[in-house]
């Protein structure tokens, strides 16, 4: 890494409390981010020389704040303020505002930033979006490729989105605790968005796969600064243990992997251990929420050395717990996995069928239900689900995972016939 | 003498590195540490988690507390540590130097001589 490379790395790790900060202090993201960059320019030019300072953040938000001021004045045609080098010697000013701008501050900054993004009235991929230009401070570009949309499209699309969040208003004045806790619990599912919009992704190369990192990055941030959360815990706990599987999820021909049939070595034990850390940590608080019984299900497979060493009566009860405090069809068809093991592929699919209704144009659902059809031997209605599980197929792995599950029940037929 | 070197650097950017830059940067720290390995003067060497995973405990008015994170919410964290047996003082400040020079962080290396040391037998 040269110097400029990690001068690079320290702004964009100082870009969500500096820009945080300054959007609270020019109460505008145009002007915020401006100055931000106006500061990032300024450091680029003088920490090769000076040194680079001690709080990199701190220095950001008071250059970024006399640049933005400065900016401000211009444009009112005012008097400007001295010039940059006057107010570049900033050692006493930065340890100042360092000492007054203390996590305390930093807290509800950096959640507002993220907040704005998660705006109701923008879907999803919008919301992703926006949070990984304003927040991480991705390039339209990049946003653009992971997206596979043009980049005009992007910056249209990340505009929009910033005017409708301007429209909206940003909320200034101080949360109160309920509503942090509100604006912690949407903040956190839009970061567990970015996770899979980068999870998803079965080529490692592909620009998105990086969003996974950037929001386990987001997720140790925010627990940072708020580290008596136990959902937050749990989220980057549940993120972890997903992102320690990276390796081992697809084949080298890019085909699923499922979990019993991954190479148990190729799992990366620092990340497992660093969740299971946080889990232990999150249980002591007992306040049970969605992320950390996720967190603790895939805590329990980290666990055994061999799929076969499973404990699948404990995630049972981890589902069941999930399925009281949030009930979805999704869970109830993850929990049918569960019984297929505990009770066989009968009780399973009973308990499978009747969420047709809502998950029928769901890919795991008729995956699944194949599954279970063809354990029990009845090759025709599992492969009329496979077939719909095919073409409702986000990507060529899933695909190409439910062709070999065919492939695979056709040998099977074929084999005493062959005797 | 036996001296702990800790290791502070700014954490958001450390575990912002990419992954073939970490490794990158490891490989050169374990060089600068191989020739004290092969004299047998390396102690225990580790690297810490995040400060999301700490909890602190600290003495309450009846029972000790215990609280999430850090003892202390500094700019730079504790991040790692070496064990070293160092004759002098100046060969742990040259050290120190050494793993500053292949570390692109701003890390900053504390040096503290030990009173007491029990290497223990728990990670051998």
């Amino acid at each position: 890494m040269t110097d400029i490379a990690w001068i690079d790395l320290a702004l964009a790790s100082a870009r969500p409390k500096a820009l945080g900060a300054l959007l609270r202090y020019f109460r505008d993201l145009d002007t915020a981010e401006e100055a931000f960059q106006e500061a990032c320019l300024r450091a680029i030019r003088t920490w090769p020389e000076k040194g680079p300072p001690r709080d990199p953040t701190a220095w950001l938000i008071f250059v970024g704040r006399n640049s933005g001021i400065d900016a401000v004045r211009k444009r009112s045609k005012l008097q400007a303020l001295p010039d940059e080098d006057t107010i570049s010697d900033t050692e006493d000013a930065e340890s100042d505002i360092a000492e007054r701008l203390d996590d305390s501050n930093y807290r509800d900054d950096i959640l507002r930033l993220l907040f704005i993004c998660c705006h109701p009235d923008l879907p999803a991929t919008q919301q992703i979006a926006l949070a990984l230009r304003i927040v991480s401070g991705l390039s339209v570009p990049q946003i653009a490729r992971a997206f596979l949309v043009s980049e005009s499209a992007m910056e249209q699309r990340i505009t929009r989105a910033k005017a409708r969040v301007a429209k909206a208003g940003v909320p200034f004045e101080t949360p109160s605790p309920q509503e942090r806790a509100e604006r912690l619990s949407i903040v956190s599912t839009m970061i567990y968005l970015i996770f899979n919009e980068g999870y998803s992704q079965a080529d490692p190369k592909r620009e998105a796969a990086a969003f996974s990192d950037e929001a386990i990055r987001l997720a140790r941030l925010i627990l940072r600064i708020f580290p008596s959360e136990p959902e937050l815990m749990g989220l980057l706990a549940l993120m972890l243990l997903q992102i320690s599987r990276r390796q081992a999820r697809f084949s080298p021909e890019g085909e699923i992997v499922l979990l019993e049939d991954q190479d148990r070595s190729l799992w990366n034990q620092p990340f497992i251990n660093e969740a299971l850390a946080l889990l232990d940590k999150a249980l002591r608080h007992r306040r049970p929420g969605p992320f950390q019984l996720q967190a603790a299900i895939a805590a329990i497979h980290s666990r055994a050395k061999r799929a076969e060493d499973t404990d699948w009566v404990e995630i049972d009860l981890l589902y069941r717990a999930l399925e009281r405090i949030q009930p979805s069809p999704v869970v109830t068809l993850n929990r049918a996995v569960v019984i297929s093991k505990l009770q066989g592929p009968q009780d399973a699919l009973d308990l499978v069928d009747p969420l047709g209704e809502k998950l029928d144009g769901y890919f795991y659902y008729h995956g699944l239900r194949g599954n279970l059809l063809k354990q029990l031997g009845r090759n025709g209605q599992a492969r009329e689900a496979f077939d719909r599980a095919i073409a409702l197929a986000q990507s060529a792995a899933e695909a190409a995972h439910i062709r070999h599950q065919i492939d695979k029940m056709q040998e099977d037929a074929a084999r005493p016939i062959a005797k | 003498m036996l001296y702990a070197i800790l290791c502070y650097a700014h954490e958001e950017t450390v575990f912002a590195w990419t992954k073939e830059e970490e490794a990158a940067v490891m490989e050169k720290l374990y060089a600068v540490q191989e020739p004290l390995a092969k004299a047998g003067k390396l102690g225990p060497v580790g690297r810490l988690m995040p400060t999301t995973a700490a909890t602190t405990v600290r003495k309450g008015k009846d029972e000790a507390l215990v609280i999430d994170g850090p003892f202390a919410e500094t700019k730079e964290a504790l991040l790692g540590f070496y064990v070293i047996d160092f004759d002098t003082l100046e060969e742990a400040v040259a050290f120190s130097k050494q793993l500053s020079s292949v570390n692109p962080g701003s890390t900053s290396y504390e040096i503290r001589p030990f009173y007491v040391f029990r290497p223990g037998d728990a990670a051998s």
